[in-house]
Parts: C-alpha cells; structure tokens; sequence
C-alpha cells in the first residue's frame, strides 16, 4: 500500500506539472461540449414543401396547417397539381411533394385508413429526407389527433397528453440536443482518459525511466493501479466538467440519480483506462500507441450509438458493439440524464463494464514484463 | 562459496540469429569492484542487463547475491542497485522528489528517506539544485544523482553501465570518489566504461570482444599477460580484432 503512496505521489506531481495535459483536461471537453453538439446538429428549417391537394376537404386543411404551424416548412407551392410539383422538384424550389389524395376524408372517417403520398427531392437528400422524417410524424400525429376525436371513448384520452408528446416530437432541435450531449460526454471522457493512459507507460519506455522502475521489486499491479488511480480521477474530473458545461450551456439536468451517473462513468472509466494501459504495455513507442488507440476509438466512437442508432446497424455490427465499451457508456448516460433510469435499470450494463474493467486490467497487469 | 555474489555460467542472449552476449562465465567476489570493459556493441549492456532481472537469458545461468536469475529476479531486485547507460531519473521531478520515490518505492522509511534525502543532497552538494526539476542539471551532476539513487537502499551490488560516459574529468575523480566510498561501505561493484585509466582504478577486469569474454584478470597482471605497458594497449590489443562495432 505505501509504494501505491509514492506511486501515486509522483505521477500526480508529474500531472500536474505538465501543462498541457492540465489543458487538455479542463478546457478540450469544455470546447468540444459547446461546439459539437452545435455543429453536429442535424436540424433544417425552412423545408420547402409542395402539397397537391385533391380533396379540399376540412381534414386536408387541418392537415396542411398543421404541418406548416410546426414552423419547419415553408409552402412553395399549394393547390398545384402533381405534375407542376415535379416541376418545382426539378427547379430545386421544393424539397418536398405531399400529395393528398381524393376523398382522403371520406377514407378516413368510414374506412378508419388512408394513405398519403410523400416525393422527396434526392438532391439536398439530407435536408429533403429530414423533412420527409418530419412530415413522417407530423402526419403521424395528426392521425391520433383525429382519432381521439373520432372515438372520444378511446385509450388516448387526454388531449393534453397528446399535445406533451407531440410538442417533444415536433421539436427535433431540442430533442437533438438533448440526445447528443449526454452522448458527447461520453465521448470526452473516453477520448481523455483512454489517450491519457495508452501514451502513459509507453513514455516511459521512451524516455528509458521504466527501467529503473524495473529494476526494483515493485510488484506489477502496483504499478499499474499507481497508473489506474490518477487517471481515474482525472476522468472523473473532466466528467464532472462535462456535466457542469451541459448545465450551464444546455441546461440539462439528470433527470436520474448522480450517484448512479458517476458510479457507472466510475466502472466504464476503469475499463477504458484498462484498454489504455494495455494498449500502452504492447506498444515501444507513443506514435504507436497513439495510432492503435486512434484506430480503436474511431470504431469505438462511430460504432457506439453517438449518431447512428445500434438499432439500425446491420446484424454483425450490432454484435461487434456488445464489445464496444463506449456503447454501454452512451447508452447509460442518455438512459440515466435524460430518461432518468435508475441503479436497477443500468445493472447489466454495469455488470458487463465491471467485467470489462476487470479483464482489460488484469490483462494490462499480465502483459506489463519488467523483463524482457 | 558466501563470497561470490556474481556467478555466472555460459550465459548467453540471441536477438534473433545474432548472439549479443556468448556464454560468458565469471564469477564477482563481496566488496570488489570489478570493471566490465568492452568495444561498443561487444555486448556489455546486454549482459548487465541479463544480472539485473531485466532481460530474459536465452540460455546458461547465473547467481546474483545467491539467487537464480530466473527464477527469484525479485529478490535479486531488492538486492542490487542499477544504473543504466541512458539517464533515466524522472526529468521533471526535483532532486528530492526523485530520492523519495525511489526510496519510497524500495520500501525505505519516512525518517530514511528524510534523512538520506538531505545526506544525499549535501554529499553530492546539490543543496542550491535540490528542489529544482532534474532536467535542469547538468550531465555529470544528473549522473551522480542516478548513482545515489541506486544505492540509495544499501545494496549489496551495484551495476553501472558507462556512469561517466560524457562526463567532464573533474566530474569524474567525483564520481570514482562516490564508488570508493560505497565500495568501502561493503556495496560491490559492476562497472562498465570505456576510459582505460578509470579501469585502473578497478580490482579485477573483463574484457569482452563481440560477445565473448576474452581476458579477465587484475589490471597489473593483465598488462603482464599481454606485455603491455599500458590498459590501453591491452585493450587495443583485444578489440583490435572485434568484427561488431556501432
Ligand atoms: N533488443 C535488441 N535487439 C537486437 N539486437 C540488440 C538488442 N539490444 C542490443 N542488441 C545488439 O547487441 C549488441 C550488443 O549491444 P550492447 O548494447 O550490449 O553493447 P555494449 O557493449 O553495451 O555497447 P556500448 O558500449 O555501445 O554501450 C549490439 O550489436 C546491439 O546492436
Ligand atoms: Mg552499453
């Protein structure tokens, strides 16, 4: 336990000598906290959208006002007729077609069905795909409205649950934030502290100072938790920023428990810092380990839910993110911060990262040789 | 025997094809210092770091301080102290600091390393340095640090590969100054330079050509057996036919 003292003793000097890794640590997240979420932003406003209404029924208009009150379209073109729409395609001033179909409010009341057709221009796909997603649930939307009002005896009964529901829905500015900071968050500690420890050891291999290290009986896992513990620490430092910015900056809240929050980021930070550290005992020089760990972060980072969902990935890539610490980390972070999920919920993440923790570190301690 | 504490027996280490250190065998008596001499790249690092623990030999054996290096490199660890050919004190730690970490990390005890760290200081005389970082000082100076640091826990062996390698002649009467003294206190020596009146100052010498260890004796009867006046003839003598060289 004392050498873990002197272990400790000295890399906190060292810490907090170095001031680059002090910037690293306080200001990077705090940047990337207020950029990223901004710039990876995928919001469009002023979507602009043709409807080609053949009913002219109530409905129809209900419908049309409705979407052009959720403030992300703008009507190029209304009344005109399919083909004047493609037309306005073709010109690229719409994004959009709506197309209503004849008695669309006949089908709707009688036959309890109806469907809309909907044109996308490719071209801006992103913004006419978007825009197609939001015309998707606000259509969606618009069908349980009527049918709270067609049978007033229904499951949906408050309207005002209605409105709650649709007024988060129809906010994706709102909800894209809220969805991407937690996300973030995870991110930067996983950046901090897996870099941090993978360029750790290695420096010492580097400059030559391991060997006077191994040279003495120190036992390996003290060397490696005199590694572990500051690192921990500071990863617990640059979370803590990370949920000071998005308060401050985004306003958000953990709707769960803190406590829950750090014990999880507490577990998952072990285990990067584990995979660091392993990374670190089989890497000579820091451009290697620099490299490797670049590798696994980028599949890491891009495989781990921050903006494509899991659930959308093929079969293979959802297996492989099992593997993935950082998607066990996102996920809890936006389950516990904005779903406000609770010890329970989170437990076989938690299970599955302190098994992570525990096989990454013992690994490192194996693979550290103080001979060779 | 309780007065070898360096045993060595066909010990030898390949990288590859290449054999860096070929069945050396030698043995180290209690309290001598005892001068490993050699071209560059004969070999000399390789084995010492074989002695320490910190390289694997490819085969052969040998026993430091009456423990295999194979099998009990720890408690060989607690009995030796090493210096290595590169500096490799932590830079950015101060004098003190450094004392106190290695001396922590060898399990000495608050009132040791308080009191050894302010001996150390003024025997090196580093009084004015002692709080500043280590990157500061100058070459001899860092080098005099490694050597304290090394037997800073009273080993029994201490093994200094090329200790004054670049070091200015002042520095280095320093230095021998500081070996004689822990040789006096009963710490045996391993050194390796390649200055040839430094190993004058030794008691017996080996001197290794490409691997192997082709002369080992007192430096008056080596100068005999070779009919030189000088080491340095000796010396010439024998690495004038090395192969390897860097
Ligand atoms: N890890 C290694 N892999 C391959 N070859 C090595 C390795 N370490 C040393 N060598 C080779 O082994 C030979 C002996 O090296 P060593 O460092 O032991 O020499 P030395 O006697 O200490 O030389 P110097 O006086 O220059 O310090 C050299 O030719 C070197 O290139
Ligand atoms: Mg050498």
């Amino acid at each position: 336990m004392r050498t873990i003292r002197f272990l400790l003793e000295k890399e906190f000097r060292q810490i907090f000598r170095n001031r680059a890794i002090l910037l690293m640590i306080i200001v990077m997240p705090t940047i990337q906290l207020i950029i990223l979420p901004l710039a990876a932003n995928y919001e469009v406003k002023n979507i602009n959208l043709s409807v080609v209404d053949h009913d002219h029924s109530g409905y129809a208009q209900k419908l049309i006002s409705k979407v052009t009150a959720s403030g992300y379209f703008k009507l190029t073109g209304y009344n005109v007729s399919f083909k004047e729409g493609m037309k306005l395609i073709e010109a690229d001033e719409a994004d959009l077609i709506l197309e209503i179909p004849q008695d669309f409010e006949r089908n709707l009341v009688r036959e309890d069905q109806q469907q809309l057709f909907i044109a996308v221009n490719a071209i801006n796909g992103v913004k006419a795909n978007l825009g197609g997603a939001y015309l998707g649930s606000i259509i969606r939307d618009f069908n349980k409205e009527i049918r709270s009002e067609l049978l007033p005896i229904s499951r949906f009964n408050g309207a005002a649950g209605i409105e709650l529901t649709s007024s988060n829905r129809y906010n994706p500015f709102m909800q894209y934030k809220f969805f991407m900071v937690p996300g973030i968050m995870a991110i930067l500690v996983t950046m901090v502290g897996g870099f941090l420890s993978a360029l750790n050891i290695v420096k010492e291999k580097e400059f030559g100072t391991i060997e006077q290290i191994n040279v003495t009986p120190i036992r390996k896992h003290h060397f490696i938790l005199g590694k572990l513990i500051p690192f921990w620490a500071l990863g617990n430092v640059v979370f803590t920023i990370g949920l000071l910015v998005s308060w401050l900056i985004y306003g958000i809240v953990p709707v769960g428990n803190l406590l829950v929050l750090y014990f999880f980021a507490s577990v998952f930070l072990l285990a990067i810092l584990g995979f660091g550290l392993l990374i670190s005992t089989f890497c000579d020089t820091q451009q290697q380990a620099m490299f490797i760990m670049f590798f696994f972060m980028m599949i890491f980072i891009l495989m781990g839910g921050l903006f494509t969902p899991i659930d959308s990935m093929p079969e293979w890539a959802k297996v492989l993110s099992r593997f993935n610490p950082v998607s066990y980390m996102i996920a809890v972070m936006r389950m516990v911060i904005l779903k406000g999920s609770g010890f329970k919920d989170i437990l076989p993440q938690l299970g599955t990262m302190a098994l992570f923790a525990l096989v990454l570190n013992t690994w490192a301690v194996i693979n550290y040789k103080k001979r060779n | 025997m309780e007065n070898v504490v360096i045993k060595t027996d066909k010990l030898t280490k390949r990288f590859g094809d290449f054999i860096a250190a070929n069945e050396i065998t030698f043995e180290v008596k209690k309290g001598e210092i005892f001068g490993f001499l050699g071209a560059n790249g004969a070999g000399k690092t390789t084995a010492m770091r074989m002695l320490c623990g910190l390289s694997m030999p490819s085969s052969g054996t040998a026993t430091i301080a009456g423990f295999n290096v194979y099998k009990q490199t720890e408690d060989i660890k607690r009995n030796i102290g090493y210096m290595s050919q590169k500096f490799s004190l932590y830079e950015d730690l101060t004098v003190l600091e450094n004392i106190r970490f290695f001396g922590g990390i060898y399990g000495l005890s608050n009132r040791e390393l308080k009191s050894k760290g302010e001996e150390l200081v003024e025997q090196l005389g580093l009084q004015k340095e002692a709080k500043k970082l280590v990157q500061a000082l100058p070459l001899g100076w860092k080098q005099k640090l490694s050597f304290s640091v090394a037997v800073l826990h009273q080993p029994k062996i201490v093994f200094l590969d090329e200790p004054t390698g670049g070091v200015d002649p002042v520095t280095r009467r320093q230095f021998w100054d500081l070996i004689y003294e822990a040789s006096a206190k009963g710490i045996t020596i391993f050194v390796t330079t390649h200055y040839m009146d430094e190993a004058e100052y030794c008691d017996r010498l080996s001197i290794m050509v490409d691997g192997k260890i082709e002369a080992l004796d007192s430096p008056a009867n080596l100068k005999k057996q070779f009919k030189a006046a000088s080491m340095d003839d000796v010396f010439y003598q024998l690495a004038r036919g090395a192969k390897r060289s860097d």
